[in-house]
């Protein structure tokens, strides 16, 4: 039987796949909506890549890290869907 | 007061699942219990108006029980369904999308936040917009059955099933 | 023995959550609009999140029981890390939602629109309100 830590690095390459995948509908997105689902998506997917990291590297740093992106994450979210909603913060 | 302990001990425990492996009393070191202990006490006395406005329905254990038998049992089964459904939609481009507006009758913040959130999870569904009077939610359909919408505003049973029973016997 | 039934629940799982994150931007790609996108991007990140994680924590687990007990700091914050992510996940989707609607984007191929007169009659009481 392989070794299970690498087969983490070759999970991140497939999430990679997937980024890239979602960054062609931010780039042709036709309105602005289409490109907040776009970023919106890719950062759960950065979030889920650097917990694969961090078991690969076997380190908990990463998690950590990936706790705070996932919070930020969703208040930056918030602020860009109350702005193109036109309301007053 | 009540309001100020109940939400210095729930800092606490965060505290002490975020530090885990820190040294050899159990699985802390004596001084990050310190620490947290003074830490959640601040925090407490900060946020004690914040976290818990008028009751305490939430500190009751039982309904705890009830709320983890509902995320792994009906909640999780129905999220599977929706991810299958969705790649079935993908595959084939099959859709008949529709906002619709249903009436769940639900009273607290608490329950209609938990109700929108299992809806935006589960099959063919995502919770759009909330009437903040009467509690009513707009819902996109990704799959509008015509049987439902002979009555207005829909029947839930149709959109998110026995939630809402579930969910007002954790919240209310 | 026990081991390595670990292991092939191991993959099996990474399998799965990589499947439905791939699914994810396919979906992005192929739907006609911003409604049926958050459909496919929420649904099925949050789901192949879940099955990535656990694959996490059940190996943090097998390390602790075999005599690692720094692995067990790696389970309980990808559990929670697991937390964060389906908490901030939906409400992020309905903040979406609701400010393509309200920023005139109309569903594609819509049956019925209920929330449609709404937005009109909503609109109108905040012009009175600025008056």
């Amino acid at each position: 039987m392989i070794e299970i830590e690498p087969t983490y690095l070759i999970v991140i390459g497939f999430l990679l796949l997937s980024i890239i995948i979602c960054i062609i509908r931010v780039v042709k997105g036709p309105t602005a909506p289409d490109r907040v689902v776009g970023l919106d998506t890719i950062n759960t997917i950065i979030i889920v890549g650097m917990i694969a990291f961090g078991i690969a590297e076997k380190s908990v740093i990463y998690i950590d890290v990936a706790i705070v992106y996932a919070l930020l994450s969703f208040i930056s979210t918030l602020f860009i869907a109350k702005y193109l909603e036109g309301g007053e913060f | 007061m009540l309001a100020f302990v109940v939400t210095t001990i729930l800092c606490f425990i965060t505290y002490l699942l975020l530090t885990t492996g820190s040294g050899t009393l159990g699985l802390w070191s004596l001084e990050e219990i310190l620490f947290g202990a003074i830490l959640s006490l601040i925090v407490g006395f900060l946020a004690r108006t914040i976290l818990i406005k008028d009751n305490f329905r939430m500190a009751n254990p039982v309904r705890w029980v009830i709320f983890i038998v509902y995320v792994i049992g009906p909640f999780f089964v129905s999220m599977a369904k929706a991810n299958i459904d969705v790649a079935y939609r993908v595959i084939t481009g099959r859709i008949n999308p529709g906002i619709v507006k249903i009436s769940p009758d639900l009273k607290t913040d608490l329950g209609i936040t938990m109700l929108a959130n299992s809806i935006t999870l589960t099959p063919g569904t995502l919770s759009v917009d909330i009437d903040e009077d009467k509690n009513d939610l707009y819902i996109h359909w990704i799959n509008v059955k015509k049987k439902a919408l002979e009555k207005k505003p829909v029947d839930y049973k149709y959109v998110c099933g026995t939630f809402p029973n579930w969910i007002r016997r954790i919240a209310e | 023995m026990l081991s390595e039934i670990v292991d092939i629940i191991v993959y099996i799982l990474l399998a799965i959550g990589v499947f439905f994150n791939l699914l994810a931007g396919v979906g992005l790609l192929r739907f006609p609009d911003v409604y049926t996108r958050l459909h496919a991007g929420t649904k099925c990140t949050t789901f192949g999140s879940i099955f990535i994680c656990g694959s996490v924590v059940l190996l943090g687990l097998k390390y602790w029981i075999q005599g690692n007990p720094e692995y067990s700091t790696l389970s309980i914050h990808t559990a929670g890390a697991l937390i964060a992510i389906l908490l901030t996940n939906p409400t992020g989707a309905h903040a979406i939602a609701r400010a393509a609607h309200r920023s005139g984007v109309a569903p594609v191929r819509a049956i019925v629109d209920d929330l449609k007169n709404k937005t009109v009659e909503k609109s109108a009481k905040k012009k009175e309100v600025k008056k």
